[in-house]
């Protein structure tokens, strides 16, 4: 069993200008859980996520990642992100760069590893994602599948020790969607501490320790990933499910 | 024509130095400026945008030969009015402040646009990966930005290389006053078929160079 609590938020609120869309979120994350959120578009899923690395800044509450407030004023976001991998749904990788650049900027740029070193590590984890191969080329020639595996290992390129991911398969033709949940299941089974937001009801039934599901800025419902998506008690969980499955 | 090639070719030459020396000074002047208020206006700090939009809005309101006028004149003036008796500014002084005032503000526009166009996933993804905020911008935003900047970049200083000739009213002695000379002693009317030459050929090989660069970039991607 986790007891180590990775990340603890208490009464979280996000609002964008008058549109409130987190309304007191409080919950905790332990060390090599894997946490899958679900819900409808505009549930606040996304955004929920973004706030656990202050890509959006939080109207109320606290979010404690290792006991650190990252809410506070004061607190150092870009030495937390350091620890706090995230992948996109529309994999931002840096167009200008060769996809061994682009998972070594950070790490050489922020003195982690010299050039040499940062890129054994890049080449390692290439090896991991199943993309040896593909070190020299530029992004634009990699296939959506291929862009997301590189995301994936560009962000592990820093050892974070959480990862985030925002729909990581929502913008890849369906045949491509396997390959990246394999590498996220490698991922998961290895023990990252992994906060997903998909619509992948099978991934979260195989992978996750725990659903979450979202609607209108609260959480709804939450429990073992069987319990919530086979066993579903709220009505909204079961009109939602009923409409993905 | 022919004469006053043969005549006067020595002196159009000179002039055609100075005007490239005005332009060449202006020009590294405005890409300092542009770039420091085009970034003032896309940082996420109001104070810092409005800085940038008051440099912009203020300069674009002002007609070139009004604000060379101001700096040549008026601004003289009123720092000898603060005491500073000896306080003189040269034409090449005035003008080169003038026209990389002016040609900055348009580039500051341009790097503005340039930096908004590339994707906001791109600086979210490099602020992710715990980079801060300038480093990001350096490392990932801009090198994407300036790609779509060149051709706009070398367009203004075209514009910026023509108008130069705007500094012959503060007595700058380049091309056109030169000319203006020329035409002046002469009563030939055809030197200035021969400025409107020198002017096309040097603007030429800019474009082509502007050309150049854009096809490098381009294959770099």
């Amino acid at each position: 069993m986790h007891s180590n609590v990775k990340i603890s938020v208490q009464g979280l609120k996000k609002s964008f200008e008058k549109l409130e869309v987190l309304k007191n979120i409080t919950l905790d994350i332990t060390e090599g859980e894997v946490v899958v959120l679900l819900g409808p578009s505009g549930s606040g899923k996304s955004t929920f996520l973004r706030c656990l690395n202050q890509l959006e800044t939080v109207t109320d509450g606290t979010i404690l990642v290792d006991d650190t407030d990252i809410t506070a004023k004061h607190t150092d976001m870009n030495q937390v992100r350091e620890s706090v991998g995230m992948v996109f749904q529309h994999f931002n990788l840096f167009h200008h760069l060769t996809v061994l650049e682009n998972m070594t900027l950070a790490p050489v740029q922020l003195k982690k590893a010299n050039r040499h070193q940062a890129e054994q590590t890049a080449l390692q984890l290439l090896q991991r994602v199943g993309l040896a191969d593909k070190a020299t080329v530029r992004p634009a020639q990699l296939s959506g599948g291929q862009k997301q595996r590189v995301a994936i290992a560009r962000a592990l390129c820093m050892q974070p020790d959480i990862m985030l991911f925002d729909e990581p398969t929502s913008a890849l033709d369906p045949e491509m969607v396997g390959e990246v949940l394999a590498v996220m299941k490698n991922l998961a089974r290895a023990g990252m501490t992994m906060v997903v937001v998909t619509h992948e009801i099978g991934f979260a039934r195989e992978v996750a320790d725990r659903v979450i599901f979202m609607e209108g800025g609260y959480i709804i419902e939450q429990g073992a990933a069987k319990e919530v998506i086979d066993h579903p008690h709220e009505p909204r969980t079961v009109d939602f499910l009923s409409k993905v499955l | 024509m022919v004469k006053i090639v043969q005549v006067y070719g020595g002196m159009l030459m000179t002039a055609m130095g100075q005007t490239l020396l005005l332009a060449l000074l202006s020009l590294f002047f405005a890409s300092i400026l542009g770039l420091v208020f085009g970034m003032l206006k896309v940082v996420p700090n109001k104070v810092c945008n409005f800085i940038g939009m008051v440099y912009v809005d203020a300069i674009r309101g002002w007609p070139l030969i009004v604000l060379a006028f101001f700096v040549y004149f008026t601004f003289p003036a009123f720092v000898q009015g603060l005491g500073y008796r000896s306080f003189r500014l040269t034409s090449l002084q005035a003008g080169t402040i003038a026209l990389a005032l002016n040609c900055g503000a348009y580039m500051a526009e341009i790097i503005r646009a340039g930096i908004q166009s590339v994707d906001g996933g791109q600086m979210e993804a490099a602020r992710s990966l715990g980079l801060p905020y300038i480093t990001s911008m350096r490392k990932v935003v801009l090198p994407q930005a300036v790609r779509t900047m060149i051709p706009s970049i070398i367009n203004q200083f075209i514009i910026t290389l023509k108008d130069t000739s705007i500094l012959s009213a503060i007595g700058f002695p380049e091309l056109t006053n030169a000319t203006k000379t020329i035409v002046a002693n002469t009563m030939n009317t055809q030197g200035w078929m021969v400025a409107g030459l020198m002017y096309m050929v040097v603007i030429i090989l800019l474009s082509k160079l502007s050309g150049y660069i854009e096809r490098r970039v381009r294959y770099a991607q």
